[in-house]
């Protein structure tokens, strides 16, 4: 909980900064792509390296990107050590009523941890590279078409930007409850699984609280400065596509393209994977 | 002309609940006020009524001449900023930039002058350097300027600062007052500062007390920390410098009453001497 980095825009300039959101959100969805289509590992160290240039060109510094890693390792550990441990191959190593390592297993897990890497790094490139009004206003773009149907596709673009924006404040706030708590002597560390979900309760309990309050605030904040749903607003920051994008683009769609041809050709290439 | 008028004004959060019965108030264009009172002697209630964030059970509310009216709240907004206690629940945005934008979007001025009016509103608020900051990482004094330069890039005739002080250190608070101070001077900005801290209510050409939803004590500053008996009686204390004065004179020095530190300086040494 105390690391509020997943998600949280890094204030520099830069080549990946001054991308189109709508361009990197293209991007980001061909790359999730990309890694699924990814059938060995050529396909994904095609991936990394497309990941690597977009980390070197958005000025992130490296262990800032690395840190995204460390809110999902349990989920990377934990799907690592099934497919390890159930997954059956042909070169079995250990053998125990329904646990088998395998070769296979070893090497499809090392598949899995390398595209979930990939995935959250990827993703999280995008919040630190977009501010979420850029990327709020990146999808109400691309959502644009929906307002055909009536849906009032702007409104639900600022719901998400205030939310976006009121994460690290109920962060904050969590830690302070916890800390509070903790203060008067409330057991919220250690404990089986039932006593944890326990001791989340006084602290759930008081941060929805908290987050009605403020969201009644901010309500009156928003109103008091003329916001108006229904009203038509202006933008001042305006999307515009520029040389960058077109690179994006290109880079996206020949990762893509990259990918299906290590699929294809795979058999000419001579690692046996 | 007034600036803001209340007449014969009431109000009710409900049976039993607070109400104002007969609220009389009016500020006149330029002037710098203070709204002193306990908690909950409506001094907020006042604040939103002032621009329709409350609509009021009976009378008339007059913003720069026009009645407040359901179809000119518009207007009203335009022209009445509010800005809010807790520095965390203003801004919609996470980037200063954004969210000083915010109000001039909403009512839908071109790019170039929303742009103008950031620049405007920034400098206003000595926050030029910080205009691509992210505002979860500024302190609460920072936090309160930027929701002002956000009010102010409507550039409204009126604002009103409903305990904006109140969350904030010792130096937040002095620099939104000098903040405020300035505005009201260089930019004609009228100032309602609602606030607790006497020592704010020095700083102020006039000053309006309240106590249950009425108005009990109106009259420049000086005056009314003269009268600190009947102060005591609706739960409001003098400024440090009227309490040292008090304690002086109980002590057996006989200073005259003064809320300037160097009469007071000069006072003691008579007294002393």
């Amino acid at each position: 909980m105390k690391d509020v980095s997943f998600g949280q825009y890094y204030p520099v300039k830069s080549f990946v900064h001054n991308m189109d959101p709508r361009i990197k959100l293209f991007f980001l969805v061909a790359f999730i792509v990309a890694i699924f289509l990814a059938g060995n590992f050529y396909g994904l160290a095609a991936c990394l390296v497309v990941l690597i240039f977009v980390i070197a060109f958005s000025r992130v510094p490296i262990l800032k990107v690395l840190r995204a890693i460390r809110g999902v390792l349990f989920l990377v550990v934990f799907t690592a050590a099934i497919n390890v441990l159930f997954r059956t191959g042909e070169t079995v190593y250990w053998q125990y009523g329904i646990l088998c390592v395998s070769k296979e297993g070893i090497v499809f897990s090392a598949f899995l941890i390398c595209r979930l890497i990939l995935l959250v790094v990827c993703s999280s490139m995008l919040t630190y590279t977009t501010t979420p009004v850029e990327l709020t206003d990146g999808i109400e773009s691309v959502l644009k078409p929906l307002t055909w149907i009536k849906i009032p596709v702007h409104v639900l673009a600022d719901v998400m930007s205030i939310a976006l924006r009121m994460i690290p404040v109920l962060m904050e706030e969590t830690e302070r409850i916890r800390s509070a708590q903790k203060a008067r002597g409330g057991d919220i560390e250690g404990g089986g699984l039932i006593k944890k979900v326990r001791a989340l309760v006084p602290i759930l309990v008081p941060l929805i609280l908290s987050a009605f309050r403020r969201a009644d605030e901010l309500g009156d904040a928003m109103d008091a400065r003329c916001y108006m749903a229904s009203k038509k607003r202006t933008k001042y920051k305006k999307l515009r596509l520029t040389w960058r994008d077109l690179i994006g683009f290109l880079v996206a769609a020949a990762l893509i393209a990259g990918v299906v041809l290590l699929n294809v050709y795979e058999a000419f290439l001579w690692l046996p994977i | 002309m007034n600036a803001l008028e209340l007449r014969n004004v009431k109000f009710s959060y409900g049976e039993n609940a607070f109400a104002i019965e007969n609220l009389n108030f009016a500020v006149k264009e330029g002037e710098f006020v203070a709204v002193l009172g306990h908690n909950g002697s409506g001094k907020s209630t006042l604040a939103r009524l002032a621009n329709g964030l409350l609509e009021a059970d009976g009378g008339e509310i007059f913003v720069l001449g026009m009645p407040l009216e359901q179809k000119n709240l518009y207007e009203v907004r335009k022209n009445v900023g509010v800005v809010f206690q807790n520095p965390d629940n203003q801004a919609v945005a996470s980037l200063v930039e954004d969210d000083v934008a915010f109000g001039a979007e909403n009512v839908g001025l071109p790019r170039e002058e929303i742009g103008a009016r950031i620049d405007f509103a920034l400098k206003a608020v000595g926050m030029e350097k910080e205009r691509h900051a992210t505002i979860s990482r500024l302190s609460g004094g920072q936090k309160q300027r930027v929701a002002i330069a956000g009010v102010l890039a409507l550039k409204p005739k009126i604002m009103i600062l409903d305990e904006s002080t109140a969350m904030l250190d010792p130096r937040g608070r002095r620099e939104i007052i000098d903040v405020v101070l300035r505005l009201n001077k260089e930019e004609h900005i009228t100032v309602i500062l609602i606030t607790h801290f006497m020592e704010e209510a020095l700083l102020c050409g006039r000053a309006v007390v309240m106590n249950r939803g009425e108005i009990v004590m109106e009259g420049a500053p000086a005056e009314i920390f003269e009268r600190h008996e009947e102060l005591l009686t609706y739960n409001l204390a003098l400024p440090r410098i009227g309490q040292i004065c008090k304690g002086l004179r109980e002590g057996g020095i006989a200073v005259e009453d003064t809320l300037d530190i160097e009469k007071l300086a000069e006072e003691i040494a008579r007294c002393v001497s």
